[in-house]
């Protein structure tokens, strides 16, 4: 851990983080909760920076602190604001599962390397050869860079693809206009989407040759007033 | 008065300055920390900050959803063909030296890098963007009360 600055700056992010992580768990307002995600994303971005992982860093704070957060802030404002209350016997499952799971954890703590240990698995075999070998073959200063694209470049192919499946199975679930599949959430009461879904438009078409006019017509005046409409289909 | 008057004007000031962050951090990531993955990232965020203010659809016809379909596909498309560039010049999948094999500084390397990084970049930015329309559209507008 080094100098004691050093040493008082790492103490004061973790206090930091535990604080959060109580209050995330304790508090009841949901925008709150979502800001104080953003905000734990955050220190541990600056942990990570006083750990010397500059680029798990950058990820955190881009990612954590702000994609996730706008993410998380969306799904927010969709879902409701009460919550069924929770019996304490039904606690006493996942909390056994964590005081287990964090037992267990301190248990490992003993056989881990000592933080900037030369000799751990993470420093000696492979990581001491890319470290060696980018001086040499690939002329960069950056070694993360040059292992993600280079000596790992096909790991980082699957990466992308991933991410682009990501992508490609919202935009087929979802669309990007948000009117695709029946949509009802009705946060604080407000209708959010009003507009009928496709797979129903494609339905009515589809039924359309062998019904009559009057039918469909009668169908598509009810659709926008019904609320529960679309459930069946 | 248009409402969150103060909260335009400083994103109107931040997003430029957010964007150019972004770029300056996929195309430095080769000698400080950063790539394709963490400049997609801020990129989207530059836009995701604007469609808050400003609203998804105002954001839509700045960056339009044809242009995430594509930059999207175009992402992926860059990055596996690098690798297929590299087969017809006669290396491995992924082994950007055939493209500089004299260069005593590794330029092949460089450009390679580049090149995929370039379309991690594209790949990264439209998924994000993807994913925030998708869900974006369908929440309307922040009311006073989830301030």
């Amino acid at each position: 851990m080094g100098s004691s600055p050093e040493l008082i700056l790492n103490l004061g992010l973790m206090a930091m983080l535990i604080v959060v992580a109580f209050a995330v768990v304790r508090m009841r307002s949901l925008f709150a909760i979502v800001m104080l995600q953003g905000v734990y994303s955050l220190l541990s971005a600056a942990w990570f920076v006083s750990l010397d992982a500059v680029d798990v860093a950058f990820t955190e704070a881009a990612v954590g602190a702000g994609i996730s957060t706008v993410l998380m802030l969306g799904a927010m404002l969709l879902t409701d604001r009460n919550a069924k209350p929770i019996s304490v016997r039904q606690k006493m499952g996942p909390f056994l599962i964590v005081v287990v799971a964090g037992l267990a954890m301190f248990y490992a703590i003993g056989d881990m390397p000592a933080y900037g240990d030369a000799m751990s698995p993470a420093n000696a075999y492979i990581g001491a050869e890319y470290i060696e070998a980018t001086k040499r073959e690939i002329f960069l200063p950056n070694v993360v860079t040059a292992v993600l694209a280079s000596y790992r470049g096909f790991d980082t192919f699957g990466e992308t693809v991933v991410i682009f499946m990501a992508g490609l199975g919202i935009m087929l679930l979802l669309g990007l206009d948000g009117k695709a599949g029946q949509w009802r959430a009705k946060p604080n009461g407000r209708n959010i989407c009003t507009s009928s879904p496709p797979a129903r438009k494609m339905a009515s078409a589809l039924e359309a040759p062998v019904a009559t006019k009057k039918r469909t017509v009668k169908k598509a005046t009810k659709k926008p007033k019904s609320k529960t409409a679309g459930t069946k289909s | 008065m248009s409402p969150h008057l103060i909260l335009k004007v400083v994103a109107k000031m931040l997003i430029p300055l957010i964007a150019l962050f972004g770029f300056y951090v996929q195309f430095h990531g080769d000698f400080g920390p950063g790539g394709g993955f963490q400049a997609g990232v801020i990129l989207a965020a530059a836009v995701i900050l604007y469609a808050l203010i400003f609203g998804v659809d105002a954001a839509k016809k700045a960056v339009p959803e044809s242009w995430i379909r594509i930059g999207m596909s175009f992402g992926v498309l860059l990055y596996g063909g690098t690798g297929v560039a590299t087969w017809f010049l006669g290396g491995n999948f992924l082994d950007y030296t055939v493209f500089a094999p004299h260069s005593t500084h590794a330029a092949g390397q460089h450009w390679g890098i580049f090149a995929v990084e370039l379309g991690v970049l594209c790949t990264v930015t439209c998924a994000m963007l993807a994913i925030f329309y998708a869900f974006g559209s369908r929440i309307p507008e922040l009311s006073d009360e989830d301030w």
